[in-house]
This record gives structure tokens, sequence and C-alpha cells, in this order.
């Protein structure tokens, strides 16, 4: 009967090969999902007010990852601007390892769709966040608890089947 | 024109491959003399067909014909002309292309050389291997065309990538594609027995020296992959556990077990349905080393653009050959009838033991190389699996293997007393772990475990030499019997002595290198193992198709000169990519390394500074292990073989020929 | 002619932009470079090469921190380095950063139940091996077949192929 065992093997290694041709082996799941937000404490990138997780306890908010040299920042954009026209959803954009003048250039010429911008130039907070791409995406609940995050550009449709109704949710939950 | 030309020759192939699959296997069961005599032409027809394919693709290689697609992805008019017929291989399609011609040249080889095989058994091997071509031809023609066109037609090409633009790495893939697809000569042979429900001992002596050459050729193409890494990436690390040298780790692995296993059961008649499996499943890993290399499920630092559709086309394929064969080998497998029983201090238990080892070595290789794919399947998470798990498992496994290695050569079939040899083989172990602990005194800081490595590499040359004495004890005359011992034997001694070699310059580059990050500016010094760095000067020069930063270091130790080693940071004109080009000073006993890094303003310079004691041995040792590969194949009782087996054709022949002439009389 | 003359200009735009490249890259990378690095004993400088080969460079196809040039490998190296400089073990270093990017970021997965078959499974593979093996040796055969192979049996056979 042993030499049955080879077959039997190779079926199910064959079944995780093909399960592994859907899989994107370069995403990585994020460890802080069900976490608080991780801490900072950063000034704004217009003027001196800091501001840190605590800043938006009580609110559903939308912490995204952005930087004036990502190029595929300025492809998620659009769909930014859409998420800021959604009631009751704060939106913190961090500006990571940039510098000062070329973020508010950036925001200026593409619109800003954050109601608050905070400005890490070392990139502390990043590493912080267990950010390895830009842009990247938290979305925090009224507790502050990180509840999803997206890695890479949000697409139209990442924003209609995943986003839209995680926020809807994550709002219609209590505090 | 002659894109077309080669596209044609591919498809002229792939139906010479399909009548070499057909006819000769189903006229080897209907018994059908004129079928099965179509197996010889047919691969032979089929290897012309693929070499005019492949010098098709090459061509437009050199006379830059960007009209063709992956010529124009993979080439450019300012690649010098041993890049271009390099090139031909440095991407995705050339490469598999590559694989199949390589295929039709091993195919056309056991046509050429087996002639005196019986014939159902020739008939079958080379339909088996008609068939492995097949699947790949059709993986080219549908997945992964070289041929095909573009429109407009860029005005010149967008060039190999810098990496591939090296010596080492020009040779690397065509050595480590004929030991991978080396090893379908003895799959095909293994299939062949199992339909046959036979495995005697004439084929197992067909089978061996098919496999020896494979296996050389697998040897010297890891060998020169780790080579190249080593110089080429900048890094000085000579393996990296990456999923894609682990990919042809794993049938290196095999391949030495099916070595072994196939002596005992060409010898003994004994291990025949393991030897079967192993000679499956080295290939089956082949395969899958295709598949995990070009499919993108592992990140790895070099594999191809990674396509589902490709990768789907080889899960298929692999799916069908592999999944068949162990159907065949679970069901057939009983007929392959093991006699001759052994004792525990045997020969055949010491192949035994190898063949265990090597197996779970492999099976740990595959383990961690595949884990991180399971878990995620799972839905269990991420993990990465990296070299200090495959050290940590590895080691162990490999330990007792290279503890053995010289006494199992030594034991003789079947039971063996060790009479006489206790007491010199005891002597042999102190005094090599006397002379490891000696030698280690050489190293500063003194490490215990430094002379035990020490010590078992000179064990393991010491028993494989002793061995050599052993055979030639009672020869009245040594020399003249040396001379007649058979280069089977030496191969084996040889390769032996190779891993020996190869575990002192692992152990003691893995013990005692040293390497320092330094902010260095023009003039200034660094020692390190004391070696006296000086950077000398800096300039800007041009190559070929790239420019470069060259750094010049003078090297001194206790103030007589060592030597001047350059290191560069090159940008290529064309893909723009910047290559960091390591200054190497090789010896016996230590390799200085230096690769220059960032600039840090001011004229300073990151420079990483490298000492690596005896790092070359791992290479020799693998020379070795080559070498003692091809002395075992080229052994004259193959040939011999051969002959008495014309001798017995042609007295059948005779009889025949007698009795019919008996008959009409 | 013409030729000739745009085969310069072309070769003088290319090396322009090579010095230029060559001068420009090295000012923006030169805040982010490494400097040596100084650390108070060899026990440190050996925990930071230790843990810059374990980690994984998160951005790259495959590779350590320490062999990385990416952005997000230097600065981690930076973190690393500044956490090991601070006095921080290797225990707490590798807790920190996998708690921000999980398990991924370790090249020596982690003991625990789901890698159990990743750790021991090789060793208890080797196990059953040897145990058949020993059974394979030990096991007395029911019939003591004929030995083969020696010349004249082969020679025989063969002749009956």
């Amino acid at each position: 009967m042993w030499k049955y065992i080879p077959l039997v093997l190779f079926f199910g290694l064959l079944g995780f090969l093909a399960r592994g041709l859907d899989l994107d082996p370069s995403e990585l799941p994020s460890p802080l999902i069900e976490q608080a937000a991780p801490d900072f404490k950063l000034q704004s990138l217009y003027d001196a007010s800091e501001y840190g997780p605590e800043s938006f306890a009580g609110d559903v908010w939308l912490f995204n990852v952005w930087a004036s040299w990502c190029r595929a920042c300025i492809t998620e954009h659009p769909v930014l601007e859409q998420l800021d026209d959604i009631e009751g959803l704060t939106m913190v954009g961090l500006n990571h390892k940039d510098v000062l003048d070329d973020g508010r250039t950036w925001l200026n010429r593409f619109g800003n769709p954050f109601d608050t911008v905070v400005f890490d130039q070392q990139g502390s907070t990043g590493i912080n966040w267990g950010v390895y791409g830009v842009p990247e995406t938290f979305i925090m609940d009224k507790k502050g608890t990180v509840r999803y995050k997206h890695i890479g550009p949000i697409s139209e449709e990442d924003l209609n089947t995943i986003l839209l109704p995680l926020i809807k949710q994550l709002q219609a939950e209590q505090a | 024109m002659i894109a077309e030309l080669g596209q044609f020759a591919l498809i002229l192939a792939l139906c010479a491959a399909v009548v070499l699959a057909v006819l000769p296997f189903v006229g080897s069961f209907i018994v059908q003399p004129q079928w099965m005599a179509l197996a010889r032409p047919a691969a032979l027809l089929q290897l012309l067909m693929m070499t005019i394919s492949y010098f098709a693709l090459t061509s437009t290689f050199i006379t830059n014909d960007f009209s063709v697609l992956y010529t124009a992805n993979t080439s450019n008019s300012q690649l010098p002309l041993i890049y271009k017929i390099s090139g031909v291989w440095g991407g995705h399609e050339g490469s598999i292309l590559l694989w199949v011609w390589v295929l039709a040249i091993w195919t056309g080889a056991v046509a050429i050389f087996s002639k005196h095989m019986p014939a159902i058994l020739l008939s079958r091997v080379l339909s088996i291997l008609g068939m492995i071509s097949i699947g790949f031809m059709l993986f080219v023609l549908i997945t992964s065309n070289p041929f095909e066109r573009i429109f407009p037609v860029p005005v010149d090409g967008a060039s190999l990538n810098p990496l591939l633009q090296d010596i080492g790495m020009a040779a690397h893939p065509p050595l480590l594609y004929m030991g991978y697809v080396g090893f379908s000569v003895a799959f095909a042979f293994a299939i062949a027995a199992l339909l046959g429900g036979e495995l005697d001992s004439a084929t197992l002596r067909w089978m061996r020296p098919w496999t020896n050459i494979a296996w050389m050729f697998l040897t010297l193409g890891i060998a020169l992959g780790s080579y190249w890494a080593y110089y080429e990436l900048g890094w000085g690390g000579w393996w990296f556990w990456d999923p894609v040298e682990n990919a042809s780790f794993m049938p290196w692995l095999l391949g030495t077990a099916l070595i072994h296993s196939l002596a005992a059961s060409e010898k003994r008649g004994i291990f025949k349905a393991w030897t079967v499996l192993l000679a499956v499943l080295a290939f089956s890993l082949s395969l899958l080393g295709t598949f995990i290399v070009r499919s993108g499920v592992l990140t790895s630092v070099h594999s191809f653009a990674a396509d589902p559709a490709r990768g789907r086309f080889i899960l298929f394929f692999l799916a069908i050959v592999v999944g068949l064969s162990l159907l065949l080998f679970a069901i057939r497998a009983h007929k392959l009838k093991s006699h001759a029983n052994f004792e525990l201090i045997s020969r055949e238990s010491a192949l035994l033991l190898n063949n265990i080892l090597l197996l779970v070595a492999c099976a740990a290789v595959l383990l961690g190389t595949l884990y991180p794919l399971f878990l995620d399947a799972l839905d269990m998470g991420k993990i990465s699996v990296g070299p200090q798990y495959f050290n940590t498992v590895f080691a162990p496994l490999m330990l007792p293997v290279i503890m053995v290695v010289g006494i199992g050569a030594l034991l003789n079939w079947k039971k063996d007393k060790l009479k006489g040899r206790q007491t010199t083989l005891l002597a042999l172990i102190v005094l090599s772990l006397i002379a490891g602990a000696v030698f280690a005194m050489q190293f500063n800081p003194y490490k215990i475990t430094a002379a035990a490595a020490i010590g078992l590499a000179i064990w393991v040359v010491a028993s494989s030499a002793y061995g050599v004495y052993y055979r030639l004890r009672n020869k009245r005359n040594r020399l003249s019997a040396a001379m007649h011992t058979p280069a089977a034997f030496w191969g084996m001694t040889i390769a032996h002595i190779g891993m020996g070699v190869f575990t002192l310059g692992v152990a003691l580059t893995s013990m005692f290198a040293d390497e320092q990050t330094v902010r260095m500016g023009v003039g200034e010094t660094h020692e390190i193992a004391g070696y006296e760095f000086r950077f000398d000067r800096i300039e800007d020069v041009r190559g070929a198709n790239y420019i470069a930063t060259q750094a010049t270091f003078v090297v001194t130790k206790e103030q007589s000169a060592v030597s001047t080693l350059v290191a560069e940071k090159r940008i290529y004109n064309v893909r723009r990519d910047t290559m960091t080009e390591a200054g190497i000073d090789g010896g016996l006993t230590r390799d200085l390394f230096i690769a220059l890094g960032e600039h840090l303003g001011e004229g300073q310079w990151s420079v990483r500074l490298q000492y690596k004691p005896f790092i070359r041995w791992i290479w020799f040792g693998t020379v070795f292990m080559a070498l003692g590969g091809l002395l075992a194949a080229v052994d004259r009782r193959y040939r011999v073989a051969a002959t008495t087996q014309k001798r017995a054709e042609a007295a059948t022949k005779a009889k025949a020929v007698s009795a019919a002439a008996g008959a009409a009389s | 002619m013409l030729d000739r003359y745009q085969r310069i200009t072309k070769t003088a735009i290319i090396r322009a932009c090579v010095v230029l490249c060559l001068v420009l890259l090295p000012m923006g990378e030169a805040q982010l470079a490494e400097t040596v690095l100084k650390f108070e004993n060899d026990e440190q400088s050996a925990l930071y090469l230790r843990l810059t080969e374990e980690f994984r460079c998160l951005k790259c196809q495959n590779q350590n921190l320490a062999d990385s040039n990416a952005d997000l490998a230097q600065d981690l190296r930076n973190e690393i380095y500044q956490a090991v400089v601070s006095g921080q073990g290797r225990q707490e270093i590798s807790d920190y950063l996998v708690a921000r990017y999980g398990d991924f970021v370790l090249y020596r997965p982690p003991v625990k139940k789901i890698t159990y078959l990743l750790w021991f499974g090789p060793f208890v593979l080797l196990l059953f091996a040897i145990i058949g093996g020993w059974r394979l040796i030990t096991r007395k055969p029911v019939i003591d077949a004929p030995e083969p192979s020696d010349a004249l049996e082969d020679a025989r056979r063969r002749l009956e192929d």
C-alpha cells in the first residue's frame, strides 16, 4: 500500500499549487487589524497644530499614507475625492517621507481630499504603522481600532465593493 | 523570414515528437518492429528541427532583428556578440526553447548511443521522451512563442538585464538545463521498466551513465550559479536558499540518492522499486522547479515575469506526467521484485542510510520552500522561510551523510565484519580529529566547532583515500593495479573527496568570514582580518555598453603588497540599471571582497569589505564531485556491456541464419 | 557623415545624462545613506548584523535587510540600529517588527502551532524512514531468491531476450 503514498501526496501538493496560482505572494495582511491604531504625534502639513489618533476618537476615520513622489497616489486621488464626499467620515492624510513644500504643492495641484493632513519627514510613523509601500490606507472605527488596511492604490471597484459597505457598517456601530 | 523558419522548424519538431511518442510506443506493445524502428529516426529528426529552430532564434539576436518581439525585449544592438548569443536564454520564451532543445539533444543522444539496447526498451524510452517533448513544445507554441513579431518595429531592443551580461551567467542556464532535463532519461527508463514490469541489471546498467552525466551537469550548473551570485550580486553570499535555487537543489539531492540506489540495484538487485521511484521523483522535481520559477507562486529574487496562463499550463502538464507516472508506480511497482538480503553492516545498509537522509533532506527543502504557499492557501497567514530555517534543519540531516560517506564506500556488499579495518578506521578518526584541532588554530578565535568541522572534512578525505589503499592492498604491483581499477571507483572516490573539500569550504567560510561596511574617502585605509585596504583612487570609465565609477583599492598585509582590487558601480546605457561589480582577490585560502556602496558626499563612499576564508573550496569541491560523476559515467563496464550485447545479438542472428539454412536444406 | 554626427550627439547626450545622474543621485541618497555604524561593543555589532540578516525586506523580491538597497530597508536598518544601540535585545526588536509587519518579516519562522509541521516534519519523517529502513534490513526474506547479476546470469538473460 505504501506505493500509493507518493501519488496521494502529489495530488495534495497539486491542490496547493493550483490554489497558489490565484494568490499573490507579495500581498501582506496587516497584524494591526483589530488592534488599536498605533500612536503618533505629528504636526499638520500647514501649521503647528499637533495631531494623534486620539484627535479622531469617536469618529470613523480613514488614514491614507501618500507622498508627492508616489505615482500611484495620483491614480488613487479621484477615489479619495469620492471618499471625501461621504458624510461623517474623517479623512486623515499622512504625508510620508516628503518635502514640506512638495506635499503642499501636490495637494494644491490635485485638490485636497483630507480633513487633516499630518506630515512625517522621517517616515518613522510609517514604520510604526507597518507601511511598506505607498499608498496604503487604513480605516479605524469609532473606538480607534484598525478595521481594514488597503495596500496600493484604491480602485473604483475596491471603493464600491469593500470600502463603502465597510464604512457604512462602521458608522452604524456604537462608539 | 528567419523567425518564421524557426517557428516552422519548431512545428516540424513537434510533428516528429508526435510520431516518436505514438508509433514506437504502440508498436512496442503490439510488436510491430517497423513502428518501433521509427523511434531512432524520429528522435534524430526532432533534434535536427529543434536545432534549426533554436539557431533561427539565435540569428535574430545576432542580426538585431527587432521585429521579433522576444528579441526586441531581450537584446539590443549595443550588446557584445557573446551576450547576444547567451541573451537568447535571457528571458522566459528563449530559455524555455533552450529547455526543449536540450531535451531534444538528450533524446537524440539516447538514440545515437543506445543502438544495442533491446528494441522494445529503446522504443519505449524514446517514446516517453517524445511525450515530454510534446508537452513542452506545446507550451512554447501556445503560451511562450519566442518567434512572435511586433509592429511597428522598434528602432532598438530593450536590452538584456545587466545582471545576465556575464560569462558565468551565460553558461549557467545551459548547464543547469542539461542537468534538469537529463534526468528525463532516467525517468524514461524508469517508466519503461514499470510498463515492462521488469528492471534487470542490464537496463540498470544503461541507466547509470545517463544519470551520472545529467547529475554532473546539474552539479556544475548549480555551482556556477552559486559562484555567479557570489561575484555578481555584490553581497558576497554564495547560497541564499531562494526558491529558485531550491528548485535546482531538490532534483540534485534526489539525483544524488538515485545514483547511489542505482548502484545497489544494479550490483545486488535490491531497492528496485525504490530506484524507479527516485528516478520518477527526480525528474518530477525538475518539472516542479520549472513551475516554481515560471508561475510566480513564490517570491524569488530571480523569477521570470509571472504569467498565470503559463503557470496553469505547466501545472496541467505536471499533473498529467507526474500523476500518471506515480499511478503507474503504485499499480506496477510490485512487479519489480528485489531479491537478496543484507546485514546491518554492509554496503547496502550504508547506501540505504544515504538514501534515507538525502530523501529527508530533499523533503525538508521542499517543505521549507512551499510552506509559505501552504499557509497562504489555507488562509493561515503569511510567513517567510529563509536561510535561518534551512541551515538549522538541513545541517543536522547532512552531517551524518558526510560522516559515513568514506566508510560506506569501504564496506563489502551483503555483509561485512570490518575484519582488520576497525583499528585503522578508529585511528583515522582520531588522527582526523587531531588534525582538525591543530588546523583550527590557524583561525582566530579558536572554535571547537571549527575543529570538529575541519576534522570531519579531513576524515572524509582520509577514509576515501584509505578506501583506495584497501582496494589495492593485496595487489603485487600497486601501480598497475591502480591503472586497472575501474574508472567508476575513481569517480566515486573523487566525488567523495569533493564532498570533504566542499564541507571544509562551507564550514570555514561560515565560521570565520569577516565583514564590515565602512565609510572611506580616497587615501584612507581600513583593516580587516589583518589585511589593510587603502582607497587609492576613484574615476569614471566607459565600458562597451555602460559607464562605471571605478574605485581602486590597494591591499597590503604586514607592509607587503597583496593585490590591487577594482570595485565598480556601473550604469548601463539602455536600461539605466545600476550594477555593483565587486572587486575580488581570489586565493586558495581566502578571498578578499570589496563592493562599492553609495556615495556619501564629500568624496566619502560607503564600502563593504569582506574576508572570506576558504570560500573557493566550496566550488573546488563541486568541481571534484562533477569530475567524479563524469569518470563514473565513462567506466569501461558500460561500454563492455554494449559490446557483450552486440555479440549476443550476433550470436542470435547467426543461430537464426543457421537454423534457416538447416530448414532450407 | 550625418549618421556619425547623430551617433556622437546621442552618445554625448547619454553621457551627459549619466554624469548628471551620477552627480544628482548621490545627493538625494546622501542623507539616507548609512555612515559607518558605531557600536558600543562587539555584541551589539554582531546583534545588528544578525538581525539585519534575519529580517526580510518587505518590498523586495526575496532579500534580507542587510542586502537590500530599497528605501524601506534602509529605514528599517536605521530603526534596528537605533534599537540595538539603545540596548534592546533580539526578542524586543523582533517583537516590535512582528507587531507591525507580521511574521512575514522573519526569515526564521517562529515555532508555533502552524509551523510545527515545518520545524518538526523533517525529523518525524526521518524517524519513520529510519524505522522503515531498519525493518527492511532485519526482515528475513521468505524465499532466499538466487542472486542475480553475475555475468553468466546476465549474459544468459540477454540471450533469452
